[in-house]
């Protein structure tokens, strides 16, 4: 549908289409602050909703039981449900946004290398200097999802087969193996960073605190930004390169901000929670059957289903294998593979 | 004979038919090519040197005279049992696991028609390692008794057989288009991987050491009876191979060319897919996910011999050189010792990328 060149609809749309989608935004928006009661209700210990308020609310008072929700709330369950709608936005628009410069319906944070760029990078921040505080090595993912990121970006990019789906795909692929391999390399020579590892790899939004979230925060929303100015030239350059310099866009200062916009929004995503693939892919191919393939409209709404669908994972994990925890990683993973599968088959993607 | 430069066949499509004479054994039939038959004598010469050299090395170094000679059953006492029976498994395993990943990705390469298909990338080794994970780490319960009893190795190749079949499987819509094979692999083999790493999560600290060194490819600890089941493995498998893929010719012509010959090629050509994936799955099961090699030794061989699609006997040879030769580099060149995979997929991530690359410049 949306991934051929011939359906571009004109810019606006209707004024019909425009009330549906503002509709539609609102109805996403409802579901979201659904979740987040829901995250932060549901868990080893069930709140009722009037707990859950008292516990966001209420001063200290000598009730032990009282005492307890309200540390249940804020230390556990608050953290959480922020750092899975922060990450959630971030990861969807990340996956529109690259799927737009990239005009690659497969393209995902996930799946170029930027999660096993930041898993080497935390694995040999803490064999060499021996971090222990996540707040420690988020720093080195960063570095490192932003390095693989562009490696991968930029090697997809080169000559005929930038716009090939599999050339994307397969880069990705290629770093990924190769850092894996390294990271392994690091992890079996050095306990502590194998056993750190095996935690942060499976991507999770529980178990970091505010003093983490906030920094991560603050890059996500810089990243944001950049991304809103840049919608409309998303738009453009969709049309194609000649068009769209044509119609006065700055091509490569635009593909720039994108480039930072994307590995901010990932980058920092996978810092505080690990490697989340599947999750960007996914809501962009929904947003765009929702919307149609307009990227002021797309973007959106991808972030908001990215954070309805990451804290939805992290909720049903919680659930699933009582006493312990599915991470809300795996959960996507599982569900968002089937979800490639079903695109492929259904023929989305072409060989170009 | 219009020879197509390597780099013209990167995308795999346009394997062109070659102009050289055949050669006619009753129902056998098959092109001669001195070159490449001398490259694949070479390398087979080559990897048999190295194996030899590989048993020589260690912390009690024997000569290269003297390897040969035990192996061919002379040798004092002392030289037998360390060759014998303390470093022929592992080199002997490094041998079998190599030509099996060679062969199995020759031939994955050549049925997709595309030099991207291999065993790893369609997630054959990451449903085997799935499997292996789940016994090394899971103890108690009726499901861990079962696996117990068939043993890591049975484990790991059910594990990759099955994992084969579905991407097959989901992979096929009015027949296996190549590019389509490659993108399920991709998203089976994700999930496969969301799997291993919560089963790492759930475990004990020392399973989990001992899992990772699995999964990356090892061939620490082999005793000969691992090693005895691999190398019957492979054998037969070679056998049925030779059998079949002299029936399939039309492998590189397109499925069109194949579809005007008849049935019976999706018959053989199932066969032969069944065969790369139990290859590739004796060869996890014995040295557990070795990444690459079965991705770059047909592309290496191909571009050694000179042939328009991966030769099988040249893929195998290479294979067993590239395995080796990283197994005595991770043992002996770097400061700490290394499971081989490391090495190969240091080789093999930018092998990679550099035919991708150059794929692009065309």
């Amino acid at each position: 549908m949306a991934t051929t060149a011939v359906e571009r609809p004109l810019p606006g749309g209707t004024t019909e289409a425009r009330r549906r989608r503002v509709v539609g935004l609102g109805v996403l928006a409802v579901i979201l602050v659904a979740a987040t009661a829901a995250s932060l209700a549901v868990g080893a210990r069930a709140l009722s909703p009037a707990e859950v308020w008292h516990g966001l609310l209420a001063a200290p008072d000598s009730d032990q039981r009282l005492t307890e929700i309200r540390l249940i709330v804020r230390t556990v369950r608050v953290p959480r449900t922020v750092l899975a709608v922060v990450a959630g936005i971030a990861l969807g628009v990340g996956g529109a946004l690259i799927q737009g410069y990239t005009r690659n319906p497969i393209a995902d944070t996930g799946l170029l290398g930027v999660n096993s760029g930041a898993s080497f990078a935390v694995v040999s921040g803490i064999a060499l200097f021996g971090f222990t505080n996540p707040f420690q090595y988020v720093w080195f993912a960063f570095l490192g999802a932003a390095v693989a990121g562009v490696v991968v970006f930029g090697l997809s990019s080169i000559g005929r087969g930038a716009g090939n789906p599999l050339t994307l795909a397969l880069a990705g692929q290629g770093v990924t193996v190769f850092l894996a391999a390294m990271t392994t390399a690091v992890a079996l020579t050095d306990k502590a960073s194998l056993n750190a590892l095996r935690f942060w790899n499976a991507g999770s939004v529980a178990g970091v605190g505010f003093d983490v979230i906030w920094p991560v925060t603050a890059f996500i929303a810089i990243g944001l930004v950049l991304a809103l100015t840049t919608l409309p030239a998303v738009n453009l350059l969709n049309l194609g390169d000649d068009v769209a310099r044509g119609l006065g866009v700055n091509i490569a200062l635009s593909r720039t901000v994108g480039i930072v916009a994307i590995t901010l929004l990932a980058g920092a995503a996978t810092a505080a929670c690990g490697p989340i693939a599947f999750i960007g892919l996914m809501v962009a191919h929904v947003a765009r059957y929702l919307t149609g393939p307009d990227y002021r409209w797309l973007v959106p709404y991808a972030g908001l289903l990215g954070a309805v669908v990451l804290l939805v994972c992290d909720i049903v994990g919680r659930l699933v294998v009582r006493p312990g925890e599915l991470d809300a990683g795996v959960l996507v993973a599982l569900l968002g593979a089937p979800f490639f599968a079903a695109l492929v088959w259904r023929g989305k993607f072409k060989n170009a | 004979m219009k020879r197509n430069g390597p780099g013209a066949k990167v995308n795999g499509a346009d394997a062109r038919p070659s102009l050289t004479p055949g050669v006619r054994l009753g129902r056998v039939s098959f092109v001669w090519r001195p070159w490449t038959a001398g490259v694949t004598l070479l390398l087979a010469a080559a990897a048999f040197l190295l194996f030899c050299l590989s048993i020589g090395v260690g912390d009690f170094p024997i000569g290269l005279p003297r390897v040969v000679a035990t192996i061919l059953g002379g040798g004092d006492r002392v030289d037998q049992f360390v060759i014998m029976d303390l470093r022929m498994p592992r080199a002997l395993a490094g041998l079998v696991v190599g030509v099996a990943l060679g062969v199995s990705g020759a031939l994955t390469q050549s049925l997709a028609r595309n030099p991207l298909a291999s065993p790893d990338i369609l997630g054959i080794t990451s449903g085997a390692g799935a499997v292996a994970v789940f016994l090394v780490t899971v103890s108690g319960g009726t499901a861990a008794a079962v696996v117990n009893s068939v043993g890591l190795s049975a484990a790991a190749l059910a594990g990759g057989l099955g994992t084969g079949l579905l991407v097959y499987f989901l992979a096929w819509r009015r027949g296996i288009d190549g590019f389509r094979l490659i993108l399920i692999g991709i998203s089976v083999s994700a999930v496969m991987q969301a799997i291993t790493t919560w089963l790492l999560v759930t475990a004990d600290i020392r399973d989990v050491a001992r899992a990772q060194a699995w999964l990356v490819g090892s061939l620490d600890n082999r005793s000969w009876d691992e090693v005895r089941v691999a190398f019957w493995g492979t054998l037969v498998l070679l056998v049925a191979v030779l059998c079949v893929a002299f029936q399939f010719k039309p492998m590189h012509f397109g499925d069109e060319v194949a579809a005007g010959l008849g049935v019976r090629y999706s018959m053989v050509r199932a066969v032969l897919l069944l065969c790369a994936v139990l290859l590739a799955g004796v060869a996890v099961s014995a040295a557990g996910p070795v990444p690459f090699v079965a991705l770059v030794a047909p592309q290496v061989a191909m571009r050694l011999a000179r042939c328009p699609t991966p030769p099988l006997a040249a893929s195998g040879m290479v294979g067993a050189l590239l395995l080796i030769g990283s197994d005595l580099v991770a043992r002996t060149a770097l400061p700490v010792s290394l499971p081989v995979g490391v090495v190969t997929a240091a080789i093999g991530g930018p092998f990679l990328v550099y035919l991708l690359v150059r794929a692009n410049r065309r």
